[in-house]
Parts: C-alpha cells; structure tokens; sequence
C-alpha cells in the first residue's frame, strides 16, 4: 500500500468536512478498497474511516413502512436486524461474502463501489430504494450509472439506504466459484405497483432491471409467466467463469427460481 | 480392539498443539536483528527484449540499500535443472539457461527483472516502482501446439525450437502397438485437456538469506520440502558456497504439494544478496505474487487410443502428449511428464502392448513441474477416462471392463519398464463397491429426478508409483541426484530417542508417525521419540519429502538406523546378563535372556552405553547413534478404485459431489487417521482440478486466473464428507515396513471419476456428451449440455 | 505515525503506526503473535481470522487504526488458562483437523465464531460458515467434524477411516 493519513470522525460532518481535503477517500469496511490499496490501485492521500459514526448505523422502521439502514451499518447487522421487516433484502445481506466479510462490509460501502458483481445493488435497484447522502436523496433508478459508476459526487456520504418494503421478495444468487461474488444475482420484489426485478453480476453496464420480465410478472407473479423470456446475450459479461450465453440463460433461470421462491 | 500405540495406532498429531495454539515457527515467522527486504520487480509482458534498466532514482530513494538487476548475476550459475530427459533419438533434451534475475529478454509474466533491498517492505516497493524499465514487446508463444509449429516465436533464441524433447517410450514397443491397433475389434480415442493448475499451498513462499561475518558462513530459511537439495542445488551450481558454507532450514512449512520441492530464484537471490549487503535478507511472497512466480502443474494436451479385441481384452494403448514446460525448466520439470507419466500408462491392467509419445514443449508462461500426483494424475486420468469411453462405447459396464483387464498376478512386469511388486485390485474394487453402496445407487439417481436433478456415477482404478528409486536405475534415467533417505538415530544416555530424518513434514505429520514405528521397535513410548527435520545443520544429507516417498524411503532408512541401535544395545544388555548375544529379545523396553528370568531395561543400556564401566569396550565404542542410509531397490505401487457420485443442476450445468469413497491399497498402515486425512486431503485437490481450479492464459501471456477472486479454490461447502478405506493391504515387498505411500492417491484417482460421473448424469438424461474438459465449471457443462 | 491503543487477549498494548498498517501487520510485527497468518492479499483465504469485539474479522482486510479501542482476541489466546487446548481446539486434535497447521488459527477462530452464534450447527451450516477460509491439506472433511464434535454433537456415525 501507498501510505495514507488516516482519520475516523464521529460525526456526518465532521466525515463531509474530512472529505473535503484534495485526495481524500471514504473507507467503508474496507472489504474491497483494502485489497484494492495492497495492489496498489489507488494512492488516497487520506482515508477518511466511516465506521465511527453511530448515527450511519442501524436498522429502523420508518412511519411509512420502509425499512432505514444507516450507510454504515454491516452486512451482518442487515441480516440479523431487518430480518422481521423485510426478509428479502435481510436474507441478501446474508449471501454477501463470507461471515467476516459481512462483519465489516457496510451497505454505504458496497452501493457507493457498485461492483457490477455484488448483491447489494441488485436489492436496492430491485426494491426502488432511496439512496440518502449528506446532501440529498437519489432514486435507486437514477443513482446506478454503470459498472463501478454512480450518481455520487466526489465527497458524498450514503447515509442511509431507505427500502420501500415489498409484499414478497427474493434474490437468487448463483456463485461465481472464486470469489464467491454473483455470477448472476436476480432480486425480485412484487410491490402493490408493480414487480421489480433487478440483475447483478451479468451485464458489462453493472446492476440493470429486466423490465419484460417486471412487465410479465406485474400481470401475472409465477415463474411460468417469464418462461419463454430471455435477455439478450450481447453486452452480458463473458470471461473464464462463464460465457456470455451462459450469463444470459443465467438471468432466465435465476429470475424463475427468485419468482417461485417469493410466490 | 484399535491399537493406542505404536504401528497401526491412531495416535494424536504431536505437532497439532504449537499449530492450535499459535506457536508453529513457519518462515515469516522468524525476524533476524538488522533485517532487510527485498522486493522483486516482476516483468508485466509475457515475452520482450530488454534494452535498459534504469535504477539510477529507484537507489536514491529513502531506505533503500541496494537494487540488483540480471547484470549483477552474470558470473553467477543458473538454476539448474535436476533431471535430463533423452528424446526418442537417443538425444538429449534442450535445456536453456535459467538466470536467477533475466538477462536480456523476459519469458514470462512474472520473471524477476531487478530486485531492491531496503530497510522495509514498503520502502523497497516505493523503490521499485522507480526503475524505469526499457523492455520491447515481442509476440508471445502461450498456446503449445503453436509453440511447435514452423516459424514460431522462440522463446529461447539459442534453441532450435520450443520443443524441448521429444519422447518415445517405449520405443521397442510402437511397431507391436500399431499392429495391435490395425487388429483391433475396437479402437477407443479421446482427446483432452489435464488442466494446469497452482498448487497453493496456503502458506505462501519465503526466503531469509543471512550471513554471519565470523564464520563466512550463509543461512537460507526457506519454505522447502527438501532443504539439502536446496543447499546442494543453490551451493553447487548456482552461488558456488561449499556446502559447509551454506546451512539451508525449512521450518514449519505449510504445505507444499511439491511446488516447494524446486530450487527458486528468489532463494538464490536472498543468500546472495545478504552476502553481498552483510545484512539478513526477507521476501515473503504475496499470494499475487504467488501465483505468477510458484512452478505450476499438469498442463498436458493428449490423445488417447485404446484398442481392445473381440472380447473386449485391452491390446494395446498409444498416446500423444503435449506437455508444458513454461518459459525455463523447473527443478525436476522434464522428469513429469516422461519418467513419472509414461511408466504409468500400463495402469491396474494387462495390456500387453504400449506406446507412449510426449513432447515437451517451451511457451512464455510460469514454468511448469511437479504438483501433488507429477505426472501419475495425468496417466490416471487419460486412461480412466478412455476406458469408461470404451465401455459406454461397448455398452458394457465399466467395472466388468476393469474387472475384465485387470492385473492378478503379481510381481507384473508392464510394457512402460516397471515391475508392480504386489497388489490386488479385485479387491479394492470389491471394497469400494461395498463402502460406497454402488447397490443403492439407482434408488438415489430416482431420488435425484424426483428433486429436477441429474445423478451420475463414476467410477475408476489407480495405480501410482512412490518412493522413485533406485538411485542407480533413475541415474541411468538422467536424474541428477541420488533418490535415497537418510536417518540418524542418537539414543541419549537416558534412554530418550532423537531421529533426524532426511524426510521434511509439512502436512504429513511425521513427528507423530515417526515415533509410532521406533516405539513399536523398541518398546518405549513415542513421546520417548524426537523428529528432527528441516535443518541442514542438524540432519544427515537426505533427498526429502515428495512423491509420497516418506514413510517408504525415509522410514526405511530409519528403521535401519534402528535396527543397527538395537544390535548394539544387544549386544551391551548381553554383557550386563552376562549371556550370550545371540539368546537377547527385546521386547516392550526390556531385554531378556530366552529361557532365563534375567532382564535390564532399555534405560539401563542406554546408560551403559554413555558410562561405561561395565562395558564391553574391547567389542564395541560406547555411545548410541547410528545412521543409516536407505535406497529402494524399486518403486512402492499403491492403488485403488474410487467412486463418485454427482448431481447435475440440468438448468445451470451446476456439478455438486454427492458421495466419494475411496478404497486404497496403502500396503501396511502406520497412523490409520494420518493417512485417511491424507487421502481426504487428495481428494478434494483433485475434485478441485475436475470441478474448479484453473490457471488460464490470455494469448498474450497475462495470467488471468491470479488471484483466489478468479482461481477457485475448492471450499468447504465444494465437497461432501468421504467414505475412505484402507483395510485392503498387500504389503510392499521391499521396503521394512511394507508401506507404499498415500500422499499422492487421493489427488491421482479423484479427478476421472468426478467426470466419469458427469459424463453419466448427462447421458442417463439423453444426452450425447462423451467428454468435457476440466474444470467441469457450470458454463462448460451446460454449454455441453446444448449439444 | 499515530498511536493506535486496544486491548489483545485481555491485554492492553499500544504502538505507533502507519495509516497504512494492516491490523494483522500490527498483531505480528508489533506485538510478536505471529499465530496469526497471511494466506492471500484478497481477502479469500481466512488465514488471518481473529475477533475484534466478538466479530469474527479478517485482520488482513482491516487497518490498524480502525481496532483502536476494540478488544481483539487471537489464536494465541484461545487456550484454557491452565495452557491445555480449550474445547475447539482439542476437537481439532482429536478429529486430525489440521495438517500443516497454517490455516488453522483461523479455522479455530471462524470456529469460534461460528459457535457463539450457533451452538448446534448442522453440518451444511459449517460447511457455508466456513466459505471464507480456505484450507488445501485437509479436504474440510475433519474440520468440519472436529467442529461439530466440539458443539457437543456425536460424531461416530461420520467415516473416520
């Protein structure tokens, strides 16, 4: 690793005031950046630590029903704490990584990455959640902008990740071998408004929503809706894992079992 | 009733408790006073001509004490290679120089181009990102049928060509095999892959070179499994220290699969530049690193015939393999995929006739040698795999086909040079279709339909050959070491035991096992016995641990040492009884004279032997310690059948392991839980190279596969819990104890059954797949499944 | 340089370091516990697992700074205090769960982790709790035995050899 200065503020502010220095980075739970430092892939001159700041941590139940989690709050809180509130998205945060990584990995952390393989994108895009900065709120729709691209600006904080809760909810993830991230990960939420279902892991522009399927599904929620259904193999993700094909038929077969498990 | 001590006990591992409680001493462990770091500069293109390398800024940088480039090694040797193969021509093999950092070009992503010691780790990195390096592209050579075509890019531009030998083995036999193939009722072909692989050990590599002014003398710490051979190799042709200069010491080392048996330039390097610096010298490699500086494995690309006559009688074999040698020849390299493959081919059957065709082949790629199994896996897995073709060809079942062909009468002299001493693989075979309940089998497949999924059953036989020797037949081979063990045995004046082997344990358990068979020969409890292993200082010159040689080789130089304690000490205890040598038993501890009530313990002549004033002084020294030197008069020929059950996901190609037994013949049994987990230790290696593990390419030579995000690793939800059996035994002939060696079987014998059972799921469903290549990865199978 | 402070197996310790010191670089170049290994630089292998404030952590993939203040617990603690292994531990032993041993301290720690949460846990359970940590010698198969054992679970009926 490049050496860093290195600071852990205990207040959303004191973080946008730390940030605001030239070549300062947020670190989350570190579960991507930290490898990404040791080979040496980015220089931060100062890594400002967002896991000091109790009032980004937590679960909670909104008056509206939805389901708050604080930006900084790990993938194990996530699954243990919205576990009553919103299964789906609980039983998600608990396939991310391993134990150790979801000890340490945060919600803030993996949607601010946007890693065109991980799960937590998959949940907030399938859900429509809101995505809640130090400076304003982001619709899961606008806030994905392609592979490791997002709506942030340089030095703003997820605060808070805000899930409208759905009336059934599922995320299939289908393992890439290796690094356990998704090979293909579907997240499909039926809403009174409609079906939601959102991929990961397969497409070149990172998470996306297979609207004929959200079309299919709204009108009729079983897996034999979206049968016949098929996302087109070019601009799938094909490397040793697994050909570009074999991405898209995975997109298929993950969204069926994600509709048959939440029906 | 289980014995709690002694051969055949399952005594406790030792060594577990410094590993459980955090007190094992592996190389990284150790700090020397004054220590630096080095940090080496790994060329990034697969192939290119150096022009200029530029340190001039990287030496002025803070703590930074010195940075070496391939100029300051060119009056020093190169790494050598261990074994010459003689091609079908009766020519030796091409063998390029291996320079410990490159000269003039780099061959492959991950060759050392410069290396800067400093007073840190990350001090040296800083530096290293500062020398500017002048390297020019050239067209690499990654694919090895390429690498032999006409007009090639050469890697070594003083070979004739990237063929380094071309082998015929044996070559006395090709006329009688293209006979028997023009006769045969039935011909069988296959075409496949043995997959390259890493062999990951989960400790990564290490080098700490000191030199201590006083004496002149240097010290290498290293992660190996045979440090004399390090000292010998890096002594001899590399740095020229005479050996009583040089003191090499493996630690605890964690794991070795055999990619730490080779001699590495990172070795050479630290010894040398803390010689040169006067200051000790660490690098501990990344696992990054790891991967594009460690040997790897396999990597064969074979045809395969088989013939068979009317009745379905195996004739003949006749094979074509491409074997990859990376960009330099590794330690033992050339002897893979010849000498450790070739003599293998003959299998668990009697066909009368074999030939075998191997070329060895020189790409821009980490070089490639031995990993666990060198060679045999490659042999198991073309063979089983074509047989279970034959039979699915035949419509025959492919246990009566084994059963048909198989070896009954033992010694066996094969057509590929080897004589099997002993065996019987009726039944192991017998013993695998009881412990893996082949009977139920169809009511699981049901149950497996009722589920949506595709059961399949594979099944296959193994032979391997352990403890390479002897020495004087592999020397006519082209091996450039001896292949014997060694054993000191000291015996304190108190009666305690200290052996030092030869033998080096990272994994095996020897300081468990060891003093299993000392107690059982003389009586004494094990934890009256010491291991010492891994010092160059403290041991006698030994050939180490590898080709599941151990307990054959090391153990049998042992127990000779032990034998030649035990004659003396009768011959001590005779005198104290005042009786005749020839009436002395030993027996639990204790000398007796037969028919007589007189005894003295074991302590007791110990003891007599340090002060002796009643002693027979005029007959023999005082003191206790003898060694002994052990070389096999042939290789040792474990085998067995296994079985594997799969479940294919028909929907995602997804290959989940079901069910795995494994019926061995390991000859006598020292630690029958020792050598289970050994066995199961293989068999997820080798489910691991027929369901994951892959080292891939690019065209231009960058390794795609070079971290654990895309090499997987088999975890522990990748495999089920085993079904392991030993109790068939036919022990060896020709060694003391009758053992044959287990490290290797489980990684041999896994790998076709688990695409046997593939190959069978999908055809119960219909399908006509005959064949997929390893890794059998969900995308590969279902994109076979589309036909 | 910045001082970091936390208490290690019940001990406090303090030092100075890096921004960029690694928690695991802290554990065995500062403090001497070299229990604690370094399997990858990916954070796959697990070799380096210890607990910070009763989270199971892979010490590689976490800075130094950021343990300021927390109690982390290491293999080297794990044993009764009268030095004999504690349940996990001798389990390890008796069931053969280890072979060279280097990614044992964390296998015990993920172990122990796994336990605090679960006390029974089947045997698919600790085959997916243990997806972070790699071991090449043993094949999972006695690991995965020796932990059930060390939950209290009869183990006879799983092949031993």
């Amino acid at each position: 690793m490049y050496n860093f200065e290195f600071e852990r503020p205990t207040t959303i502010a004191d973080a946008v005031a730390a940030l605001g220095g030239d070549e300062a980075q947020a670190l989350g739970g570190g579960q991507t950046l930290i490898p990404t430092l040791k080979q040496r892939l980015a220089m931060p001159g100062k890594l400002v630590s967002l896991s000091g700041i109790p009032e980004m941590k937590g679960v909670c139940v909104n008056d509206d029903g939805a389901v708050s989690i604080g930006g900084g709050t790990p993938h194990a809180v996530v699954a243990r704490d919205a576990a009553q509130h919103y299964p789906g998205l609980a039983a998600l945060a608990g396939q991310i990584g391993d134990p150790a990584v979801r000890n340490r990995g945060t919600i803030g952390g993996s949607l601010a990455n946007n890693d065109p393989s991980a799960c937590y994108p998959a949940a907030a895009l399938g859900s429509g959640a809101t995505i809640v900065t130090n400076t304003r709120e982001i619709a899961a729709d606008d806030y994905f902008q392609g592979m490791f691209t997002t709506a942030l600006e340089e030095g703003e904080i997820i605060t808070e990740v805000r899930f409208p809760v759905p009336e059934a909810a599922n995320y299939q993830k289908f393992v890439q071998p290796a690094s356990r991230f998704a090979l293909v990960g579907v997240f499909v939420a039926k809403y009174a408004d409609g079906v939601r279902v959102a991929v990961t892991g397969a497409s070149e522009e990172g998470v996306f929503r297979w609207s004929a399927a959200e079309e299919a599904l709204s009108g009729n929620f079983t897996a034999d809706a979206i049968k016949d259904l098929t996302v087109e193999a070019g601009g799938m993700i094909g490397d040793l894992h697994g050909s570009k094909e074999y991405r898209a038929h995975l997109v298929g077969v993950m969204t069926r079992r994600a509709v048959a498990a939440a029906a | 009733m289980p014995k709690d001590h002694g051969i055949g006990a399952s005594s406790k591992r030792r060594e577990d408790v410094r590993f459980l409680t955090g007190a094992g001493n592996y190389t990284d462990d150790i700090n020397i006073p004054g220590q630096t770091y080095v940090h080496f500069l790994r060329s990034d293109i697969a192939h290119g001509k150096i022009n200029a390398v530029n340190t001039e800024d990287a030496a002025g940088m803070p703590g930074v004490l010195r940075v070496f480039t391939g100029t300051d090694f060119e009056g020093v040797g190169g790494l050598p290679c261990g074994w010459q193969v003689t091609d079908k021509h009766g020519q030796p093999m091409q063998e390029p120089a291996h320079p410990v950092l490159a000269q003039g070009k780099v061959r492959y992503v991950g060759e050392i181009v410069a290396a800067v010691v400093a007073e840190t780790a990350e001090q040296a990195r800083d530096a290293a990102e500062a020398i500017e390096l002048d390297i020019e592209d050239l067209p690499a050579v990654i694919d090895m049928k390429a690498a032999v075509q006409e007009g090639a890019p050469k890697v070594h531009d003083d070979l004739t060509s990237n063929l380094c030998y071309d082998w015929g083995f044996v070559e006395e036999n090709k006329g009688a095999v293209d006979e028997a193939f023009e006769k045969a009722a039935h011909v069988t072909t296959l075409e496949l892959v043995n997959n390259r692989l890493v062999a990951n050990p989960m400790e990564p590599r290490v080098a700490i070179g000191d030199y201590t002014r006083h004496n002149g003398e240097s010290t290498l710490y290293t992660t190996s499994q045979n440090p004399h051979v390090i000292r010998l190799l890096m002594g001899a042709f590399v740095l020229g220290i005479p050996e009583h200069k040089l003191r090499v010491v493996a630690p605890d080392v964690g794991g070795g699969f055999g990619t730490k048996i080779f001699h590495y330039a990172e070795e050479a390097f630290c010894t040398f530049a803390a010689k040169a610096l006067k200051r000790p010298v660490k690098w501990t490699s990344s696992r990054s690193e790891a991967f594009i500086s460690d040997a790897h494995g396999r990597d064969h690309v074979t045809k395969i015939e088989l013939a068979l006559d009317g009745e379905n009688n195996f004739t003949a074999i006749r094979t074509e393999t491409y074997a990859n040698m990376g960009a330099y020849l590794s330690t033992f390299a050339p002897s893979v995929p010849t000498w450790l493959h070739g003599t293998l081919m003959a299998g668990n059957y009697k066909t009368p006739a074999i030939y075998v065709n191997v070329k060895a082949v020189f790409t821009n790629t980490v070089p490639v040698d031995a990993y666990r199994g060198a060679g045999r896996p490659e042999a198991t897995f073309q063979l089983e795999r074509v047989i279970d073709k034959a039979a699915r060809e035949l419509g025959v079942d492919p246990i009566a086909l084994r059963r048909q062909n198989f070896i009954t009468e033992f010694p066996y002299a094969t057509p590929v040079a080897v004589e099997y001493d002993t065996g019987d693989y009726n039944a192991t075979m017998d013993k695998l279709e009881e412990i893996a309940d082949l009977k139920g089998f169809e009511a699981r497949r049901k149950e497996s339909e009722a589920r949506g999924k595709l059961r399949g059953l594979g099944v296959n036989c193994y032979i391997e050959a352990c403890g390479i020797a002897p020495s004087n037949l592999v020397g006519q081979l082209g091996a450039r070491a001896g292949l014997y063990e060694s054993a000191t045995v000291r015996v304190n004046a108190t009666g305690g035991l200290v052996v030092m082997t030869g033998s080096h344990s990272h994994g095996q358990g020897h300081e468990t096992s060891f003093p299993q068979v000392i107690s059982e020969m003389i009586g004494i409890p094990e934890d009256q016995v010491e291991i010492v292993h891994g010092d160059t200082a403290r041991t006698p010159m030994g050939m180490g641990t590898y080709g599941s040689r151990s307990l054959a080789v090391g153990g049998s130089a042992m127990v000779r040492a032990t034998e030649k304690i035990i004659n003396k000490t009768k011959k001590i205890a005779a005198h104290l009884m005042e009786a005749s040598e020839a009436d002395i038993e030993l027996k639990d501890g204790q000398f007796t004279v037969a028919g007589t009530d007189k005894s003295v313990a074991w302590g007791d002549v110990c003891l007599a032997a340090y002060v002796p004033h009643n002693y027979p002084l005029d007959d023999i020294e005082p003191g206790l310690e003898e060694t002994a030197f052990y070389d096999p008069s042939n290789f040792t020929y474990p085998a067995g059948a296994y079985a594997c059950e799969v479940e294919v996901d028909p929907e995602t190609g997804k290959v989940t392991i079901e069910r795995f037994a494994a019926a061995d013949d390991f000859g006598n049994v020292v630690n029958p839980m020792i050598v289970s987990g050994q066995v199961h230790g293989g068999l997820a290696q080798g489910i691991g190279q027929a369901l994951l593990e892959g080292a891939v390419y690019d065209e231009t030579g960058q390794l795609l596969s070079a971290s654990y995000m895309d090499y997987a690793m088999p975890r522990a939800d990748d495999v089920p819990f085993y079904t392991v059996d030993h109790s068939c035994q036919t022990p060896c002939t020709h060694n003391p104890l009758g053992v044959k060696g287990c490290g290797e079987a489980g990684a041999i014998g896994s790998p076709p059954s688990v695409v046997n059972a593939v190959v069978d799921a999908l055809q119960s469903a219909g399908k006509s797949v005959t064949h997929i290549d390893m890794p059998l990865s969900p995308g590969r199978v279902w994109t076979a499944m589309q036909g | 340089m910045t001082q970091v402070s936390m208490t290690v197996n019940g001990k406090s310790v303090s030092g100075e370091v890096e921004g960029r010191t690694l928690l695991v670089n802290f554990l065995r170049d500062h403090l001497s516990l070299t229990g604690t290994h370094v399997g990858c630089d990916t954070g796959q292998c697990g070799a380096c697992m210890v607990h910070v404030d009763g989270d199971a952590v892979k010490s590689c993939n976490m800075l130094a700074l950021e343990a300021d203040g927390t109690e982390v617990a290491t293999i080297e603690g794990q044993a009764n205090a009268d030095g004999s292994l504690n349940t996990i531990q001798q389990a390890f032993q008796d069931h053969h769960g280890l072979q060279c041993g280097f990614c044992t301290p964390g296998m015990v720690m993920t172990a122990a982790a796994l336990l605090k949460d679960n006390p029974k846990p089947t045997e698919a359970e600790i085959r997916h709790y243990l997806e972070g940590n790699i071991c090449r010698c043993t094949g999972y198969h006695n690991i995965v035995k020796a932990i059930m054992a060390a939950s209290g679970q009869d183990v006879n009926a799983i092949a031993a050899e």
